[in-house]
């Protein structure tokens, strides 16, 4: 079952002035699938991510994600979708400071409100428990170090369990050892959930780990 | 509603995170909500003052037989106007008595109408007090002592000695307080006075009574209509005023043109009478709601500047809201309560602050008692003011909150996360 499809993304930069990012991309991956996308600084491999993770509308081409034609529709829709479908990891951990780090895993699942407030935080210490951070649960996100805020943004990431989880160098302001953690965890998302990985890095360690690797240069995917 | 309390949640730990920017923002809103009350809760003090003023000291239509200065030449009865200039220079005047022709079948006649409440015809003139070498000028009012006391509520206004004396006293005499002190007398003494066609009439102080303003109590004097009759010379049937209240009195307008082309004698209302009182009402009232709305806006954008700082700082956590899923309109609505919180609870303190404030100000005695007469510093407490002032602040800190909350929701996550 495929997971994304892309077909024909094209994307211009019009400042300062215009220039072609993304030279009519085509590639799909699949459900359950661990893929990493590498390429030098400039290549277009982070502008191609935001245009997955459906944050950034101004494409041409179009964008097939869980089966849903996702091109062409408005913010709120996009933002509900994001909400029910997609999991995003960023680079700097981007925990909301003031809320607990229970909280924070919460709020993506209470603005879903699938599911009542009791259930969510069973669920939310649940995933806590995945990434290691269970324990931690009631601190506030802000006094936690970064390798930890990594692996809450994690948690935060899989609450509403989606289909696909997406990351812009999860790794990348990590130590060594903290990368280990990371990975080993998305590693099993994937195994175990099935759930489709797409992530952006530098760290050609990282790449090698993953199932597969689309390397970009000047806007093109070469390999 | 769910989504509601989710965004309420947020906004609360936001604001509880910066607790002193916060209570500042509340603080603008509380200061200018309290000082609106004030200003306004005095401002109408003052005019209600001023309106019972000028309300139980003057009749709602007064009828009267004015001095006409102006009057056609004799000339222009021979020539055709049209085509003739006549030009009279300093005319004189006609001799022609200020009484009320058929006054008593006027008064019978308003009487009967159902508009009105009371009818006093009386008596005014000039006349002369003497205080042994001196002489001082003042009003004589003849009248008919229960109805004008009805009408005027004088009963209130008696300083020393009582209204019901004159009742059985056909020689008495009720003198305004200042002028009684001119007279050096009090209640029991003799005046002298005289009118202005000659002869000299020795009353009895009643009483003195007190207006509030010293233009009245300065001049006035009352006697009853028989008694100024005696002391003008004239017959029974003659009187030169009328007075009536209505039983409502924004109805005299409308009655005061009625009576006119009814009677023939002109006819003036009490709005007319306090024409000056009145304009300053206007001119108090539109000073005061400008003062209070620009503190009102001042404290708008106190909520504005702090809440598009807090948009700023919470730039990181809004792409990550909007990148979780998000959509514009909750990020609104968080910001939106935020603003809304700070201006309902800094309204609640400020009304009742206001409240006590004003409640200050009355109790502050008022210094020019010999102008007017007024113990305390007026203030009203009109729930009305209350609720604008909830209303105005509750509407300016959505303003003040709504365009940076605007600004919140269209901020583009991946500008920020991209960095």
């Amino acid at each position: 079952m495929i997971s994304i499809s892309a077909k024909n993304i094209t994307k211009y930069f019009h400042e300062p002035t215009t220039f072609k990012v993304l030279k009519d991309l085509n590639f799909e991956v699949n459900k359950g699938e661990f893929v990493s996308l590498v390429g030098k600084s400039g290549c277009g491999k982070s502008t191609l991510l935001y245009i997955l993770s459906t944050m950034d509308t101004d494409y041409e081409g179009s964008l097939i994600l869980n089966g849903e034609n996702v091109t062409g529709k408005g913010q709120d829709e996009l933002s509900r979708f994001r909400n029910n479908h997609l999991g995003f990891v960023f680079q700097f951990h981007f925990l909301l400071p003031e809320f607990s780090v229970l909280e924070n895993v919460m709020l993506p699942a209470m603005k879903l409100s699938k599911y009542s407030n009791n259930e969510i935080e069973h669920r939310a210490i649940e995933k806590l428990r995945l990434v290691g951070m269970d324990e931690y649960a009631l601190k506030s996100a802000g006094k936690l170090s970064g390798g930890q805020q990594q692996r809450v943004a994690i948690a935060r990431a899989l609450i509403n369990d989606p289909a696909v989880i997406m990351g812009d160098e999860p790794t990348g302001n990590l130590d060594k050892q903290n990368s280990m953690i990371v990975l080993d965890i998305l590693k099993k998302l994937a195994v175990e959930n099935h759930q489709t990985i797409i992530t952006v890095t530098h760290d050609h360690d990282f790449a090698k780990q993953t199932d597969r690797t689309i390397e970009m240069e000047d806007g093109k995917i070469i390999n | 509603m769910k989504a509601f309390s989710l965004s309420l949640r947020i906004a609360w730990v936001h604001l509880i995170a910066k607790k002193r920017q916060t209570l500042v923002a509340m603080l603008g809103v509380t200061f200018g909500i309290s000082m609106f009350i004030v200003m306004i809760s005095f401002m109408s003090g003052v005019n209600d003052y001023l309106m019972d003023l000028a309300l139980d000291g003057s009749p709602h239509v007064h009828i009267y037989n004015p001095v006409k200065i102006e009057r056609p030449a004799l000339a222009s009865s021979v020539y055709d106007t049209s085509k003739t200039w006549i030009k009279v220079h300093h005319q004189r005047p006609k001799l022609e008595q200020t009484k009320i022709r058929n006054g008593q079948k006027i008064v019978g006649e308003i009487k009967l109408m159902p508009e009105v409440s009371r009818v006093s015809p009386s008596l005014s003139s000039q006349v002369f007090f003497n205080n042994g070498p001196l002489q001082f000028s003042g009003t004589m009012l003849g009248i008919d002592i229960e109805t004008e006391n009805e009408m005027y509520k004088l009963y209130e206004k008696m300083e020393t000695g009582s209204i019901e004396k004159m009742l059985t006293n056909r020689e008495g005499i009720l003198l305004g307080e200042n002028l009684a002190k001119k007279l050096n007398v009090n209640v029991g003494d003799r005046v002298n006075l005289s009118a202005p066609a000659g002869g000299s009439f020795m009353l009895k102080v009643v009483g003195t009574f007190s207006f509030g303003m010293t233009l009245i109590d300065e001049t006035r004097c009352y006697v009853s209509i028989q008694t100024a009759q005696k002391i003008l010379g004239k017959p029974a049937n003659y009187f030169t005023d009328i007075n009536i209240k209505l039983k409502d009195y924004n109805k005299s307008q409308q009655l005061t043109k009625q009576f006119e082309t009814m009677f023939g004698y002109k006819a003036e209302d009490w709005q007319e009478a306090n024409a000056s009182i009145l304009a300053g009402e206007v001119i108090r009232n539109t000073l005061t709601y400008v003062v209070a709305i620009t503190m009102l806006v001042v404290a708008g954008f106190g909520i504005y500047n702090i809440m598009n700082m807090t948009v700023v700082n919470k730039m990181r956590d809004i792409a990550i809201l909007k990148a979780t899923g998000f959509e514009s309109k909750d990020i609104v609505s968080i910001f939106l309560f935020q603003s809304v919180i700070i201006g309902i609870s800094g309204a609640m303190i400020g009304v009742i602050l206001g409240a006590g404030i004003s409640y200050g100000i009355d109790q502050i005695p008022f210094p020019a008692r010999e102008l007017i007469k007024l113990e305390t510093f007026p203030v009203t407490y009109n729930v009305k003011h209350y609720g604008m002032a909830i209303f105005f602040g509750f509407l300016t800190t959505l303003f003040a909150g709504y365009f940076p909350s605007k600004k919140a929701s269209k901020i583009d996550p991946v500008a920020i996360i991209r960095g």
